[in-house]
């Protein structure tokens, strides 16, 4: 059984979350960078909403990651691509599903061998608690709790859906 | 090298196909050598940036082990280590013939007692690499960085990359190597890969003195005639002529080798106009290519260096990951029983 989260509606709280976000900054030209590959969409996405011309960057995290130790090279790498200088620029991360919170950790740690932001804010599709870092989005579009057996996954890009799966389906 | 069990190809993967040792391109298939050409396409974009370091084998202690003294490849091996964070230990180490066995092993156990987790080993007897990777503790990984005239397998895949990256694919690619590739690892490497990956021919340019005697086996074909081999490339790979060989009577002179198989402008007009033109390096001047030609707008001699470091980098974090990951398995197996 897969149920259909709406789509539209949390992409709507995102977009004013976000400009909530950027209005209490002040922040008036902010550049996308979306963690491959649900949050490379949403940054598509989210950049059309939000009137931001400038292109978004992509974030491919395998060599960032804290697991290496544990389980080796993701063998689906792809290049990272920041078409801009992120030295001194307010930047707008964006991941469809935050847990651990060690996406974004790992995230955070590639986005600074780049150069040194002014300031980052952290937006997500869905919010799943069970937090193993001290990160906190600044932006999600809904805040949710799992059962054990239940797993979301955001497909896409066009149509962007989200996936609510049962174990066992 | 003995026993079939320890075959290279079985040696150097995990019971699930990944890469725990790079010894050779035998017995790796096109899927594996397309992951390791991806992974290093992404290592590329790290070297352009402001920091060009990532952190995947920090803390880890990669020795780079060079039996035989190579600049430009133990260099490469050394950015790339540092590239990927780990801490990185040079030792050229020149060999007496008679007590190499001994002194090697000696070597290794001093090595592990200072708990390295890598040997990039470069050795002028074919299969050394192998003969380390057999005998050296679980968990340590090797990397073949040139052994004897067996093989020299990053360099085939940084030439790899090269042709990909010019190219966009290998389907239907008309290439040669040009010159001695009797005493060639490289050579061997690149006709393996290219055979693997798809390229529509392989020949190979050389006079008969400087082909090894089966050479048709390795999947290529021969042309003696450096005109008619020169017709319709789209990549032609020239190989380092070693001044020594002219010693042993293969060769009239570098002058009459030069004439017959060294590339120039007037011969590389009768390949394709976009055919590139490779180099492992150091280059001979005026001897397998004319100055015009190596610094021409078809040579790609210097991507391939730059290609050098993000194959390599991708090959050593590969062959890490392969270890770390058999190393956590075997330990969940031992947990469960």
């Amino acid at each position: 059984m897969t149920a259909l989260l709406d789509i539209d509606q949390l992409l709507d709280q995102m977009e004013s979350g976000l400009r909530q976000a950027l209005e209490q900054r002040g922040v008036e030209s902010p550049v996308l960078i979306g963690i491959r590959t649900g949050g490379v969409w949403l940054a598509d996405v989210l950049s059309k909403r939000l009137g931001i011309e400038e292109p978004f960057g992509e974030l491919d995290i395998s060599f960032y990651r804290d697991d290496f130790s544990r389980i080796g090279l993701n063998p689906r790498v792809k290049p990272s691509s920041l078409p801009f200088d992120t030295e001194g620029r307010d930047i707008i991360l964006i991941d469809d599903v935050i847990m651990s919170g060690r996406t974004i950790r790992a995230a955070m740690n590639e986005i600074f061998d780049y150069g040194r932001p002014a300031s980052i804010i952290l937006a997500t599709l869905i919010d799943l608690g069970a937090r193993e870092l001290p990160i906190q989005p600044d932006v999600a579009g809904k805040t949710m709790a799992l059962e054990s057996h239940q797993r979301v996954k955001l497909r896409g890009p066009d149509p962007l859906r989200i996936e609510l799966q049962e174990a066992g389906q | 090298m003995t026993a079939n069990d320890s075959s290279p190809h079985h040696l150097q993967l995990t019971r699930d196909g990944q890469l725990r040792h790079f010894l050779t391109l035998d017995g790796l298939d096109r899927a594996l050598l397309t992951d390791i050409l991806d992974t290093a396409d992404s290592f590329i974009e790290v070297g352009e940036r402001t920091i060009k370091k990532v952190p995947l084998l920090r803390g880890r202690t990669v020795v780079n082990l060079f039996f035989e003294s190579s600049t430009r490849t133990r260099s490469t091996f050394e950015l790339a280590a540092k590239r990927l964070s780990a801490d990185v230990l040079n030792l050229d180490i020149s060999t007496s013939a008679t007590s190499k066995g001994e002194s090697l092993s000696d070597t290794l156990l001093n090595l592990e007692a200072m708990a390295s987790d890598m040997f990039v080993v470069r050795h002028s007897q074919s299969g050394a690499p192998h003969f380390i990777a057999e005998s050296v503790t679980p968990g340590v990984a090797i990397i073949n960085a040139g052994d004897g005239r067996h093989a020299h397998p990053t360099q085939a895949m940084l030439d790899m990359l090269t042709i990909r990256q010019h190219k966009g694919q290998f389907e239907g690619l008309k290439v040669a190597i040009v010159g001695d590739v009797l005493h060639s690892r490289v050579a061997r490497s690149q006709i393996r890969a290219l055979n693997e990956l798809g390229a529509g021919e392989v020949r190979v340019i050389a006079p008969g003195t400087l082909l090894p005697k089966d050479v048709e086996s390795l999947g290529c074909t021969v042309e003696y005639d450096m005109a008619r081999g020169m017709k319709d490339l789209d990549v032609v790979i020239m190989l380092r002529l070693q001044k020594e060989r002219m010693e042993g009577a293969l060769l009239p002179s570098e002058r009459e080798f030069y004439r017959l198989y060294g590339l120039n402008q007037q011969k590389l007009a009768l390949a394709h106009p976009e055919c590139i033109v490779m180099h492992p390096g150091p280059i001979n001047r005026g001897v397998e290519i004319e100055s015009a030609v190596a610094d021409g707008p078809q040579s790609v001699i210097l991507n391939q260096v730059t290609n050098g470091i993000a194959i390599r980098m991708a090959v050593m974090s590969m062959a890490m990951g392969g270890q770390v990951a058999e190393r956590q398995q075997k330990l969940s197996e031992r947990g469960q029983t």
